[in-house]
């Protein structure tokens, strides 16, 4: 048990970042993230990196752009509001094809909303936020331990597409302790090599980061080749999780912490006899469509309860998924109000009942 | 279900509720069991409430947030007009009696009344309250060895602190065996 610590999701997510080789951090404070800017600012100088308290969001997310473009594996993060903020630099990112790792531990919504959880901001993770035809691959943990996974496999994505990645997680994700395991220290010459970044031609070709493509006909060329790299990311990096689906004639949908509840709520039913499973994305985007699609393809799967801490947004996911082969159910808290198992549980057995 | 616990620690700021649940989660973890810590994040502000949760299990935890605890520890007044109805039926309720100044109005729970400030001022730091109610709880629920507690203020203490494990310890040692002593007198 000597390598388990017990950590803060916040902690946990920053030494992650560390160990998959992010030395370079930027962010402005916001409740309930600010363990992550805080445990950067302590731990990153131990390790040789940089630390900066940007005198705003829109600053922080452009000194990633500005780190990134020098072949830096950089990071922020920060929470709803703050994350708004960061949108046109996000955009910025993707254009001019730059990795960097991007956290959002949403808040209660919109607006200035509350310091408590919410999962409110799927749309803007998984469908835009920044202007323009592009996508991130966004993660949806559940755990701190699958926050830490998560977060080296997306540092090492994002480097791989010379795209963003961003964890979705929330309040209680943030400020929850577990049990976790981090992998070693990564070698920093492990790194893969970034023959474009602009850190001096040396004799070489010119080198240019830029998003900026006056003639339609390059802008519609370099849209290609950025729908291209989205293609492969829908065959290669989809993730989920499944749970007593096997039997299941009801199935929940739901991701990060709401899956949790899901799962404490949906454990008596299983007691019980009922059938009842659990599906959990894990990415968010690229949105693990064929798996559901196979389970409700089965025939067996007679209704869906998707339920998140929103008024309803990845349901519309779950949608496109389903048609109208199987009725899909909402149940959603918002304002950083979070579901208890009782009242999930009481949602299930109510469609079970009606089912019958 | 016997060994599953979901507790919550509630007082006013620095009653040491965060440090009691964090302890718990540490020694639940050294003894090799699943468990999640949540504190609650509100507006808060010094001299407010605090509360946090601990959750632990032998199978994956679900939901760290609990609405029905199996067990609270009440150090003030204002956590147990607040938690009271919330515990299981049969539950657990540990109440400062030094400070919370009621009886609890539920009949259909183990009840232990400590005096965990009182006795932490007898050695001679009120800050060691928390210490005196974990022993109780540990005494009623045996969640986690004392031992384990203190095995795991040795790795949250930072070494400079560590003349503080003592007065901890008697602190931890004296809530167990209050706790011990009126479980045992409510048998007899």
């Amino acid at each position: 048990m000597e390598d388990v610590v017990l950590m803060k999701g916040n902690e946990a997510v920053g030494e992650a970042a560390i160990r998959a080789g992010c030395r370079f951090f930027f962010g402005y404070p916001i409740t309930p993230q600010n363990e992550i800017p805080e445990y950067m600012s302590r731990r990153l100088p131990e390790v040789g990196g940089v630390y900066i308290q940007a005198e705003s969001e829109v600053a922080a997310i452009n000194m990633v752009y500005g780190a990134a473009a020098a072949g830096a594996l950089a990071m922020t993060s920060s929470s709803s509001p703050g994350i708004s903020l960061k949108q046109e630099g996000i955009s910025y990112l993707v254009g001019s094809e730059l990795p960097a790792f991007i956290v959002n531990m949403i808040r209660g919504g919109p607006g200035l909303g509350t310091i408590q959880p919410a999962q409110s901001d799927y749309f803007q993770a998984v469908k835009g936020g920044g202007h323009g035809d592009y996508r991130l691959l966004v993660y949806g943990p559940a755990s701190i331990q699958e926050l830490v996974d998560l977060t080296v496999l997306a540092l090492d994505r994002a480097n791989h597409y010379r795209n963003p990645a961003l964890v979705l997680g929330d309040g209680i994700l943030g400020q929850m302790m577990e049990p976790v395991r981090f992998p070693p220290m990564r070698d920093l010459g492990t790194l893969p090599e970034k023959p474009w970044a602009t850190t001096g031609r040396r004799g070489g070709p010119k080198r240019l980061i830029n998003s900026l493509y006056l003639q339609a006909e390059k802008c519609e060329e370099h849209n290609r080749r950025l729908q291209a790299k989205y293609r492969e990311m829908q065959r290669t990096e989809k993730r989920w999780d499944c749970l007593w689906v096997e039997n299941a004639e009801l199935v929940v949908v739901a991701y990060g912490t709401t899956a949790r509840i899901c799962r404490t709520a949906l454990e008596p039913l299983r007691a019980e006899g009922e059938a009842v499973g659990l599906f959990r994305p894990i990415t968010l985007w690229p949105f693990p469509d064929d798996p559901l699609a196979d389970l409700l393809k089965t025939g067996r799967v007679r209704a869906v309860l998707v339920v998140e801490m929103s008024a309803g947004q990845m349901v519309e996911d779950v949608r496109l998924v389903a048609g109208d082969r199987v009725p899909i159910r909402f149940y959603g808290r918002t304002g950083g109000a979070v579901p208890s198992p009782e009242e999930i549980r009481e949602q299930v057995r109510e469609l079970v009942r009606e089912l019958r | 279900m016997a060994n599953r616990h979901e507790v919550i620690f509630a007082g006013f700021g620095g009653q040491g509720v965060m440090s009691m649940g964090q302890l718990l989660a540490y020694a639940a973890m050294l003894e090799g069991r699943q468990v999640t810590w949540m504190p609650s994040y509100g507006p808060e502000q010094r001299g407010g409430t605090a509360n946090c949760t601990v959750v632990i299990a032998s199978e994956p935890i679900g939901s760290p947030v609990v609405g029905k605890p199996s067990a609270v520890v009440a150090m003030n007044r204002p956590s147990l007009d607040r938690f009271e109805e919330a515990v299981i039926p049969s539950g657990l309720l540990v109440i400062n009696s030094t400070l919370v100044g009621r009886q609890p109005r539920r009949q259909d729970l183990r009840v232990l009344s400590v005096p965990a400030t009182g006795v932490a001022q007898e050695l001679g730091n009120d800050r060691v309250a928390n210490m005196v109610a974990l022993g109780a709880f540990l005494a009623a629920t045996a969640a986690v060895r004392p031992e384990s507690v203190l095995e795991s203020l040795k790795k949250a203490l930072p070494p400079h602190r560590h003349n503080l494990i003592p007065l901890n310890r008697e602190a931890l040692y004296r809530g167990v065996e209050l706790a011990k002593a009126e479980l045992e007198g409510a048998r007899a």
